[in-house]
């Protein structure tokens, strides 16, 4: 397979670039302060001799055109949404709307100090009330806090909920029920709430299986964390069943909704027995991923949590103005300091508005046709291990390539040469060698084939000549990169040269 | 819906392909009973002019100020115009974790460069990929200390912000440890007797903000030696690191965190923000979060990609060092940014402005007739008191477009009536002044 056989990307010329420490030169600058107005104060006068530092030993000094080339340069060595398909799946990798960026940069909406008093905040609380109750209809809850900061945050934020509820009823219990397919983050975020974990395991099907399910539940088990559709695509088709076992015994279902977007518009958690869930604003409502956060990950819960929420809960006066609710007894208390992430809080609203309910569906019926359509068109290529009906994502797993020594981490850096950032690799756990592929409702008909030729070239290079793939990539500024060299001997910081 | 880039016939030729008669049959494994049948009470979708509207609305309802005088944990300083301008290209803003370093080798750099700068300022060995913000930067010090040294009680100062405290307790709630709160002094700074008396060999954490809440800056050196003195770690919260430009860096600190949102990143009514988290070498292990690092190669060129994984939920889950699974990547290269611009003389030169600001309010606060509440040094914040609860002067203010400093009775009962001020370099000396004749007219 050579270059030309590459349709959608081509090599081109990326500029070097060094740290931008490795850059400073004593005496450039790329700023420059106004004119003091008041007299100058002798920091050592001012603050003691014995709190003042010398210097910033090793920060940069660096002129403004030098700042912009290297942090462009940097730029360009990402590859974005905005440049192609990102199949991560559960990451929910899709198109972030141009307008939300402007609107969170709008002068008093940016600029607003947290501490204002609510009398001059009425815009901001206004745009947090608005967003609430568009992600209760959207859920089919009764309540939300905006104040969890991410996904695990609200998951820690919403079994903490679950154990002030069972609390209440006067036993916190012991345990929390986690399907082995679920994300890394629930039983990380159960540990942290002080709860036990007990792995449900998936039934040939992919979804939990219910026996199972009906042994491990008993009176100290406070939850269940299901994630719906589960990261294998798969909606828990018995729902319901699932609600009675854990309903019938006191227990809670706890939604992960990183998955939501394969539901909204068509199917709501408050309507499936759901108690509790997360949702990921910047997966489902569109806010940036920026590289790795901030995200913001709500809380919604059915009245029966309501009592227990974060303070400070929103609230509605009688004249019709906003405040911030502290006075509520049964709290857990405060999560975050302030109201939350109000600069993706605003993102996410703007893409609700431009969708309204018809285009937050058909967002919804396109990610999951785009999904089965290259499920459909890869099948066959690569194996299947689940074969239930999928939603928004699918699994793969590599055992076909695998016989020929290639594996779905080099099936992932292949991809990469044919211009595509890769699928999530190797999750979830329950498919050995996973190709875990999720391409959002932003991709057209014309990339979704690019990208299923790209996989069935890479299916046939595997078998024909693997070690194109293994040594992949090849068209990458930088070559695979040593992660064990990293680990043995972490270098985590620049230091100047002769003192590393 | 215009960020669907599909046509009614290509919808048809996929569905076609796919074997299915319609888009219904797509999700015929929800079954009916828990399928919505109704359309969202949501409205019809907006074109950017009306979502514009409807935006601007909101901001202009938030009255709009000339000058604001609150800090507590959120400071204003100006954001050079490169800055944006940077974190706007989309190959930063819309890409993920970087998982695949070959096509992430910008994130990571500017990360790297990240960990760099704040251990440089903290004067720490290493730092993290950064956190949520610093209120969740406090637990998460908190866990780390106790995964090190395997005791269960912690003592904080309670001039450590508020806020933060309230998440350390929620936090904590399910944890089994237990909270010291020690008084302040007459000095604001953290109370050594009240300390030495709470010390002991259970102690994993003395916990200290420095400057603290009430903008003053704290002994440093002699907490670290009370703290090590009982085998305790001790952690430094910094809410304002701005003052790290002419501040002695913490070095006798064991863990150094908190918000670095002073850095470049925008006020928005409180977040996003950045938390950042630096700690001597010796408990990197124990660290929670996100680290990159830097590697070779197959060629033997230098690179960085993600490491020490082996701490984190994805690989750990349940005995990870914390459920967090990303970072503030995108606050985090604002900071980086930030201080890139700003540099060594930058941010050193703006600390100095900050200090001398400060100075010239309290100066016309003594002039004024109005007492600071506290004695100790101060950078750019400090408590004014009784000055605080008259409905008139909040007026007169908003009047002259002034937001004035924060009322400290909620927070502190004992200090009902004092307000906390911040000057940054961004206060104009006629404004300061004006809100200084006001509040003590």
């Amino acid at each position: 397979m050579s270059d030309q056989d590459i349709r959608k990307a081509a090599r081109h010329v990326s500029q070097n670039e060094g740290l931008i420490f490795e850059l400073s030169s004593p005496g450039k600058a790329a700023y420059q302060l106004p004119p003091l107005d008041v007299p100058m104060v002798d920091p050592a006068e001012a603050l003691g001799p014995e709190n003042v530092r010398a210097e910033l030993e090793g920060f940069p000094e660096v002129s403004e055109i030098e700042v912009v080339r290297h942090f462009t340069r940097l730029s360009t060595w990402n590859y974005g949404v905005d440049t192609g398909a990102y199949l991560l799946g559960s990451c929910t990798m899709k198109y972030n709307p141009k307008i939300n960026e402007v609107v969170a940069r709008l002068e008093g909406l940016a600029n607003a100090h947290p501490c204002r008093p609510e009398s001059l905040a009425q815009g901001c609380l206004r745009i947090l009330r608005d967003l609430s109750k568009a992600l209760v209809e959207i859920t089919g809850m009764d309540a939300v806090t905006v104040q969890p900061a991410a996904g695990a945050h609200g998951e820690m934020t919403g079994l903490l909920l679950v154990r002030a509820y069972q609390q209440a009823q006067g036993n916190p219990r012991q345990k929390v029920l986690i399907p082995d397919s679920a994300h890394g983050t629930n039983p990380a975020s159960a540990t942290l709430v002080g709860y036990q974990t007990v792995s449900v395991a998936s039934n040939s099907e992919g979804t939990v299986d219910l026996a199972q399910l009906d042994r491990l539940m008993d009176s100290e088990v406070a939850a269940l964390m299901l994630t719906n559709p589960n990261t294998l695509g798969i909606f828990e088709r018995q729902i319901t069943a699932i609600g009675e076992i854990m309903h019938s015994r006191g227990g809670l279902i706890y939604m992960d909704g990183a998955n939501l977007n394969a539901l909204v518009g068509v199917s709501r958690p408050g309507d499936f027995g759901v108690d509790v869930l997360h949702l990921n604003l910047h997966k489902t409502f569109s806010t940036p991923h920026g590289g790795g956060g901030p995200g913001a990950g709500p809380v919604a819960v059915k009245r029966i949590l309501e009592p227990f929420l974060p303070v400070p809960l929103l609230r509605e006066n009688a004249d019709g103005s906003l405040a911030l609710d502290f006075d509520r007894p049964q709290t857990i208390g405060r999560v975050r300091a302030f109201v939350g992430n109000f600069g993706v809080l605003v993102r996410a609203l703007a893409y609700i508005l431009a969708n309204g309910a018809e285009g937050l569906r058909q967002s919804t019926e396109d990610a999951v046709l785009n999904s089965v359509y290259l499920r459909q068109l890869l099948e066959g290529a690569y194996e299947l291990p689940y074969r239930a009906p999928t939603l928004h994502e699918c699994v793969f797993s590599d055992k076909k390539q695998a016989r020929h020594g290639v594996h779905t981490g080099d099936i992932a850096k292949r991809l990469i040469d044919y211009g595509f950032h890769p699928y999530t690799v190797s999750f979830p756990l329950i498919v050995s060698g996973a190709l875990m592929i999720e391409p959002t409702e932003s991709e057209s008909k014309q990339e979704l084939d690019l990208l299923a030729d790209a996989l069935l070239a890479i299916a046939r290079e595997a078998e024909q000549e693997p070690e194109t793939v293994l040594g992949a990539p090849h068209s990458t500024r930088l070559r695979r990169l040593d992660e064990v060299q990293a680990a043995r001997r972490p270098v985590l910081r620049w230091k100047p040269a002769g003192r590393e | 819906m215009r960020y669907l880039p599909k046509s009614p016939d290509e919808r048809r030729q996929m569905l076609q392909k796919i074997g299915c008669a319609s888009i219904e049959e797509l999700f015929d494994s929800i079954p009916p009973e828990v399928r919505l049948r109704t359309p969202l009470a949501l409205g019809r979708g907006q074109s950017e002019p009306e979502i514009l509207q409807y935006f601007r609305a909101r901001a202009a309802e938030n009255t709009r100020e000339e000058a604001c005088f609150l800090g507590a944990g959120a400071y204003d300083h100006y954001r050079p115009a490169a800055l944006d301008a940077l974190i706007s290209r989309s190959e930063f803003y819309t890409a993920y974790t970087p998982y695949q370093p070959e096509i992430s080798q910008g994130t990571l750099q500017a990360i790297f460069e990240y960990q760099t700068l704040m251990c440089q300022l903290t004067g720490m060995d290493v730092a993290n990929a950064s956190l949520y913000d610093g209120s969740t930067a406090l637990p998460e010090s908190v866990l780390m200390a106790m995964r090190a040294n395997g005791r269960r009680r912690v003592v904080i100062g309670r001039s450590v912000h508020p806020e933060y405290r309230q998440v350390l307790t929620t936090y904590l709630q399910h944890q089994n440890i237990t909270l010291d709160e020690i008084p302040y002094a007459e000095s604001g700074q953290m109370e050594e007797t009240a300390l030495a008396d709470r010390m002991g060999a259970d102690v994993s954490a003395v916990v200290v903000q420095s400057p603290n809440f009430f903008g003053i800056v704290e002994d440093i050196p002699a907490l670290a030696a009370r703290a090590h003195a009982a085998g305790a770690l001790l952690i430094v919260m910094i809410a304002e690191p701005v003052s790290l430009g002419i501040l002695r860096p913490p070095v006798e600190a064991d863990i150094v965190a908190g918000e670095a949102q002073s850095c470049g990143v925008p006020l928005s009514f409180g977040g996003p923000y950045v938390g950042f988290l630096a700690a001597r070498e010796k408990y990197v292990r124990s660290m929670p979060g996100r680290l990159v690092g830097q590697t070779t190669d197959a060629d033997g060129s230098r690179g960085f990609c993600l490491t020490l994984a082996t701490r984190e939920q994805h690989i750990r889950r349940e005995k990870a060092t914390s459920n967090i699974c990303t970072n503030q990547a995108l606050c985090a290269l604002m900071v980086t940014i930030f201080l890139s611009v700003y540099g060594k003389e930058g941010l050193r030169e703006m600390a100095i402005h900050n200090l001398s600001k400060a100075r010239h309010a309290a100066e016309r606060f003594r002039q004024g007739g109005a007492r600071l509440r506290f004695s100790g040094r101060y950078f750019n914040e400090f408590v004014v008191a009784g000055i605080g609860n008259r409905p008139r002067v909040k007026e007169r203010l908003l009047e002259q477009k002034i937001i004035g400093g924060l009322e400290l009775g909620s927070y502190y009962p004992e200090l009902d009536g004092s307000v906390l001020f911040c000057f940054t370099e961004t206060a104009g000396q006629e404004k300061m002044d004006q809100l200084v004749q006001i509040m003590t007219e």
